[in-house]
Parts: C-alpha cells; structure tokens; sequence
C-alpha cells in the first residue's frame, strides 16, 4: 500500500476543508482527484506531501507515517504544487542538479540527464526557467518531481495551461509512470480522469463523496439512461414526452431530442414503435453511456 | 544543508547583488579610509584600522539586509517553499543554508580588506608599528557582527513575502540590536549598576569588547546566544503553517 489516508480532517477556521476523508492509493494505479473548485482536493495533497499539518487522522506513504517519519516519508514523495512554482533566475540543468542534491540522489548528472530526456527537454535544459514556455515550465516541475525516482507521485493539476498536443504527451508521461509508481493526480478536467486514470476520487466540500474505478462509477450511475434520437420531420415535444416511461425531453438540435428515462429501462423500443406510429422517418437513435461529467454533476450538486 | 548554501551562493553570483555588495562596501572602504580628508588614515597621524572597524557595522546594517531580504520573501511569494519543505530536510537545514550563505558571501567582501592592514602595516612608523592583536580580535568582532546582523535579516525575511517589508524590518532591527541598548542606558531611569546590564544587551557593548583584542568567553557566549536566537525564532516562523 503507498499512500493511506485515514479519517483526514483539516479545519480552517469554522470551515472544514477535508472532513473525515479516508482512501487507499496502490502501486501501478493513477488515482485522480476530482472535484470543483476550493472541494479540498489541494489542502489533501498539500497534507499528503507534509506541507500542511492535519488536524486528525493518519497519512501513511509507503508506511512511514508523514508526522512521526517525516523524512522517510518525503523521501518516497515527487510533488509538483498546483501553480508549479519555480525559481526563474535558475537555469533547467542547474535546478534539476540541485533538487537532485536535495534528494542526495547517488549520480545527479546522469539522473538529471535522463529525466531531461525523459520529459523532452532536451533543447530547452540550457535555458534560464523564466525564459520558457508555460508547457516547458511544466515538463521541468514534472522532471523535479520524478528526479528522485520517487514511489509515489503527487501532481496537483498537472496539464492545467496547456495546450492540447502538450497535455495529450504529459498524459502519456503520467500513465507510463502509473505502471510502476503510484500517482496520485487532481483536475478539473472530466476527460482527463476518464483519460488516464483508473480509479477516481470525487471530493465535495471536503467530504467524499465517490471512490471507484472509473467504469465502476460509470455503471453505477447508468441508472438514469439517456437516448437520443432525430427524426427527419418537425415533431412537438408534446407529443414526444407521451412515450411510455419517459420522464424528461430536451430538444437538442432542430430535429434532434433527448430522451430520460428513469430506471433500468430501455426505451429505444417504445420510441421505434411511436415513430412507426405517427409516420415519422427515424434516422438516428442510440443510447448514451453516462459520461463522467454527468456523474460529476449529479454528485456535487 | 549544502546544497541551499550552494544554490543561494550562486544566486547571489548569477543575479547582480553578489558583485554589487561586495563593490558598494569596498568601493565605500576605500573613500573612507584613504581619500576622504576627514577620515582617510593618510590623513591621521595614527597607524591603525579605527575607521574601518567604526565604519562597517553602519555599512553592515544597510547592506546586509539587501542580500538576506530576499531568502525567505521571495520563496514564499513565488511559492518554492512548499517545494523546500516538502523536500527530506528539516527546516533547520533550510535556514542555516541560507544563513551561511548569506554570511559567507559578507565575508567575501571583507577579505580584500587585509590588503588595508598590509598596507597600513607598511606605513607605520617603523613599519609594523600597530597594534595586529587588537585588530584580529576586531575583525573576529565583525564576523560575528556580520552574523548576527545575517540571523536578524534572515528572520526579518521569513516573516513577510514582501522583500521591501523584509528590508525595512530587518534594518531596523539591526539598529537597535546594534546601538539602541547603547543609547538606552543613558535614560536616567537606569543608574548604577543597571545601565551597565542594559548596556550590555546590545551588540556594540560586545563588540567593542572584541575590538580591544581579547576574546572574551562572555562575548563569545553573547554573539552565540544572539545569532542562534534569531535562528531559532526564523525556524519558527517558516514553520508557522503548521501551528
């Protein structure tokens, strides 16, 4: 087991920024964090990594205890923060070589080298930090936080800022790492969860209120069923929302229409036989799987 | 711990206020010492390195602010702290790099200084004619100067991230560690032997001391006490997230 959260409380003030969250992270596994804005997601990484004290419940990272091991534990730990601070003035190599030192990494030049390979900062690893790129930047704050060839990675919104070749190749960085390490990653980007993690966590307002693998919760939550549906003619919704065991219609295009049906009824049938029935021209009809975004709302709501 | 040492050291190097401290201090030195009419040794009748002794503290008081302002303010305004202390090093190690390296780069400008005494050395008549004890002891009274007034600034420094603020602070409280307790004693309201304690409290009283070429165990314990001090309370205050 690499990271275990137990029973974690943190309390600002009169609010409770993490209340009462527990949850496992394993080897081999991308965990991702989800959750709106200001749900905690931060403040539990942020005590994960030991920058934040809690103020109840442990948290184990490869069994060393982060309050009692401190040491042992951050040893183990590759962080990259949510806005991924850097020193500017430092040049790429300069400051890899000095994490590495940090971390008394055994032979810092050939680490420093491989994870400049690694994260594809090759052409950039003579350059001052301020003089990059956003989506460079990133890479550097992600080769500091694997620099020590950690067991656990924490990274706080990892592809926040970047564009979509950038992030699609930092995903595949952080699922190659996922098959030998633990990561533990937040976002706000449903897709990026269904992406590339294999298990999501959903936080609201500091509570917990998921813990699944994705097509888990995916079926879990398949129990409202969506159909869509497009008729060659103009039809009125009237009409449409007298099909046996719909409950909601929504128009989505011209002549294109949402339907919901509650339960595990499929209503594909019904809506066949009430085209057949009223002479309509059904050019398409399929039924849609509940994406993450859906379950998203409908747990944070 | 070595590494921070290394990294600020090289910051200090790469960015410009490495080489600007050092100059500004020597450049300061030798107007003071040799071309300034009212204070320049050529000038004196007297072999000796009263003016650079009386002078640095007051230099020291301005400058070493400007180079510890910046190692606590900028890493919490930027945010690099949480990387440094999510790192397997305790804060002690973080600060006493920090320390170090701003101490070691105030002593750097206070080497070519030696050149002074050689040449002063020279100009005694018959040459060698001064008094080296009290001017080893005065140096030694300035190292300990320089890092007590480095464990203030460092302090002054974790307490904002604002490196204005740091500054001012910082400045601040060197002078009055420095002379206030001096001019404190003065009040009336301290008499006998109580002025002397008051007294005693600031960093001239000691170093003066120093300056008469005896080390003093009590100095010593004083500086120490001073330095480590600050220290423990910068310590404390870049660990105060977790209280």
């Amino acid at each position: 087991m690499s990271v275990k959260v137990k029973n974690l409380l943190k309390i600002y003030g009169a609010q409770r920024a993490v209340d009462d969250i527990s949850f496992e992270a394993h080897r081999g596994e991308v965990l991702g964090f989800l959750g709106p804005n200001g749900a905690g997601k931060t403040t539990t990484m942020k005590i994960i990594t030991g920058y934040l004290p809690q103020n109840e419940g442990i948290v184990e990272v490869c069994g060393f205890d982060i309050n009692s091991k401190p040491m042992e534990a951050r040893a183990r730990v590759g962080y990259l923060p949510e806005h991924n601070p850097l020193y500017r003035d430092m040049y790429v190599r300069e400051y890899l070589a000095f994490t590495a030192n940090l971390h008394g990494v055994l032979n810092p030049s050939k680490q420093v080298a491989e994870m400049v390979e690694r994260t594809g900062l090759g052409s950039h690893r003579h350059k001052q930090i301020g003089e990059l790129s956003k989506g460079y930047r990133q890479r550097v704050g992600l080769a500091q936080a694997m620099l020590h060839n950690p067991d656990v990675l924490i990274l706080d919104e990892p592809t926040s800022g970047l564009d979509p070749n950038q992030i699609v190749e930092i995903r595949q960085l952080i699922k190659d790492l996922g098959k030998e390490k633990t990561v533990i990653l937040s976002t706000h980007i449903l897709g990026e969860v269904e992406a590339v993690c294999d298990r999501a966590i959903i936080i609201n307002k500091g509570k917990l209120v998921a813990d699944a693998p994705i097509q888990v919760l995916k079926k879990q939550f398949s129990g409202q069923n969506t159909v869509i549906a497009e008729f060659a003619e103009t039809v009125a919704p009237k009409l449409l929302s007298s099909i046996k065991n719909v409950v909601f219609v929504k128009n989505i295009n011209k002549h294109q229409w949402q339907f919901m049906s509650e339960g595990d009824v499929d209503i594909r049938p019904e809506i066949f036989a009430f085209a057949v029935a009223n002479r309509l021209t059904l050019l398409e009809l399929r039924r849609e799987e509940n994406s993450v975004e859906n379950i998203f709302q409908q747990l944070t709501k | 711990m070595l590494p921070i040492f290394f990294k600020e050291i090289n910051s200090f190097f790469s960015s410009l206020i490495g080489y600007i401290v050092i100059g500004v201090f020597l450049v300061l030195m030798g107007l003071l010492m040799w071309v300034f009419p009212e204070f320049s040794i050529l000038d004196g009748a007297y072999a000796n390195l009263d003016t650079l002794f009386a002078v640095s503290p007051m230099v020291f008081m301005f400058l070493i602010p400007a180079i510890t302002m910046r190692s606590f303010a900028e890493e919490m305004q930027t945010g690099t702290i949480e990387l440094l202390a999510t790192r397997p090093i305790t804060d002690w190690q973080i600060v006493g790099g920090k320390f170090l390296a701003c101490l070691a780069l105030v002593a750097f400008a206070l080497v070519p200084t030696v050149i002074y005494y050689i040449s002063v050395y020279q100009l005694g008549n018959p040459p060698g004619n001064l008094d080296s004890g009290g001017i080893r002891g005065s140096y030694c009274g300035l190292l300990l100067l320089a890092a007590s007034f480095s464990a203030i600034g460092v302090f002054a420094s974790s307490l904002t991230n604002n490196q204005i603020v740091a500054f001012v602070m910082a400045t601040f409280l060197c002078f009055f560690t420095y002379l206030a307790f001096d001019y404190l004693s003065r009040l009336p309201i301290f008499f006998g032997k109580t002025d002397d304690i008051v007294q005693s409290i600031g960093i001239s009283y000691h170093y003066e001391s120093m300056s008469r070429g005896v080390l003093d165990s009590r100095d010593l314990i004083y500086f120490g006490s001073v330095i480590s001090f600050f220290l423990a309370a910068t310590v404390l205050s870049v660990g105060r997230r977790r209280w």
